[in-house]
């Protein structure tokens, strides 16, 4: 498909369309045949067990990596091209050596920010995510779940149309997944879109406007989160709500 | 026997009393080499992270040179430079030949090679923790050698640290280069050669507990920067 421009640089929020989409890594298929539409305003789960290309496919979406076959568009635009209207953050993120804040401001300096506003915004992004109190605090020695919103803040305080979190709550205690899914939703509501991976099926219950249910480098559902919750569609989504160990 | 039995205690004094003489050579060698550091710093620092973080043609090529330049012999180095300088070579016209100038270049052309192999394999191995995430944040290559050099600093003070462990212990290049004339171009590696060879053995001796002591110290310093780095990391 031919790119084209995006229309209305200023629209808030990108639709996303992923068509006929295949990655291959030495000879094993690892997404194939994705196809869907992401239209703005909602929050988007990637959920599946491990090893479904939840991550493959974010990454993807962000560009680090392109397809084999098929084609990503931000309205109209492919990933590569539109990187910097998009933000993610990684499963395990990695803090620069530096104070929680130098790291929102290094995120600042990259999205062209100017050095006088940078230590105001910083300062607003960390106090967004309680974390203001620590902000002096060399970032490796946050907790988990204090790195984590660190790493959320510092990805959404670029500014982007899109902010992709790979697993955002993996490995964190009940008190501190509150806490970062609380950070996802005020994220959400300032107009941020999100799509967010997840294996977790309360996160995604919590979380979702809609699902996308992806397993062996296949997305078998697409659906609202009621419908997808209460009546899913394909053998392996219900499977996988049952509890089921899906392979 | 009576002069090797008191050259420890001559030496000893000398140490003690701060002998002007003693204090001259090791002020000079400490220049040479310090500067001689700073200027491969300068450029094996940067040079070093560019080839971890940039991918281009021959940059396996340009890897091997530099760890295998990393062990160029003193004298060869020394004699080319020798080349260069002399006042028919094609930078004969600098009259650099038997300066402690022509000393900073030699020893920095022998470390040069040695920092900037040490800083690719750190920021290497940074690279490979810290660039998809450098990515997601929109970070250009030329700040991704910044922020890699930035961040590993600790590690690359101990590559910086071997650099001028090996320069302040050289003695083919800079002898060949400076000539070794009192006063003028003679360091502590020189002085110990000459003064060996001439039985005068307790400045000899002075300076190589000097020397020595220089060495325990890069050493201990080294350990603390990468005891540092590894808190970090951990």
């Amino acid at each position: 498909m031919a790119e084209t421009r995006v229309p209305g640089a200023r629209e808030r929020r990108l639709p996303l369309q992923v068509n006929a989409v295949e990655f291959h890594r030495n000879g094993r298929k690892l997404l194939t045949g994705l196809d869907f539409r992401l239209e703005p305003g909602k929050i988007s789960v990637l959920l599946g067990p491990n090893g479904a290309g939840k991550s493959l496919l974010l990454r993807l979406l962000m560009g680090l990596i392109v397809p084999d076959a098929g084609w990503i568009r931000w309205n109209g635009v492919s990933p590569t091209r539109c990187r910097h209207q998009l933000g993610m953050v990684l499963q395990k993120p990695v803090m620069l050596r530096r104070s929680a804040l130098a790291n929102v401001e290094f995120a600042l300096a990259r999205a062209g920010v100017a050095a006088s506003q940078r230590r105001r915004i910083a300062q607003a992004a960390l106090e967004q995510a309680g974390l203001l109190a620590l902000g002096k605090q060399p970032a490796a020695r946050l907790s988990g779940g204090e790195a984590q919103r660190l790493a959320i803040v510092r990805a959404w305080a670029q500014k982007p149309r899109v902010l992709l979190l790979d697993e955002p709550c993996a490995n964190l205690d009940p008190h501190s997944t509150a806490r970062v899914e609380a950070l996802i939703r005020d994220i959400h509501a300032g107009g941020t879109r999100v799509i967010l991976s997840t294996h977790d099926l309360g996160q995604a219950r919590r979380l979702a406007d809609e699902v996308l249910f992806l397993a062996d480098g296949q997305l078998h559902e697409h659906a609202s989160a009621e419908g997808f919750f209460r009546n899913p569609d394909s053998g392996k989504a219900r499977a996988f709500l049952r509890g089921d160990l899906v392979i | 026997m009576d002069e090797l039995r008191q050259a420890p205690w001559m030496a000893l004094e000398m140490l003690v009393t701060l002998e002007p003489e003693l204090l001259e050579i090791i002020g000079l060698s400490l220049q040479v080499s310090l500067a001689a550091t700073l200027l491969a710093a300068l450029i094996g620092l940067p040079l070093g992270a560019a080839v971890a973080v940039y991918q281009f043609p021959g940059r396996s090529l340009l890897t091997a040179l530099l760890n295998a330049m990393m062990g160029l012999p003193p004298v060869v180095v020394g004699l080319a430079i020798y080349l260069l300088l002399s006042r028919a070579g094609p930078l004969g016209e600098l009259g650099l030949l038997f300066t402690p100038q022509a000393m900073v270049i030699a020893q920095c052309v022998l470390i040069t090679p040695l920092i900037a192999a040490l800083t690719r394999q750190t920021v290497a191995d940074l690279d490979r923790t810290c660039r998809e995430q450098l990515e997601v944040l929109n970070t250009r290559q030329a700040t991704m050698v910044w922020t890699l050099l930035r961040d590993g600093w600790r590690s690359l003070g101990t590559a910086v640290l071997a650099g001028f462990g090996r320069a302040v212990a050289e003695v083919g290049a800079v002898l060949i280069v400076g000539g070794n004339i009192k006063g003028v171009t003679r360091v502590m590696t020189t002085t110990i050669a000459l003064e060996t060879s001439m039985g005068n053995l307790a400045l000899a001796m002075a300076l190589g507990l000097v020397l020595l002591a220089i060495a325990v110290s890069i050493s201990l310093l080294a350990g603390l920067l990468q005891h540092a780095a590894d808190g970090r990391n951990g």
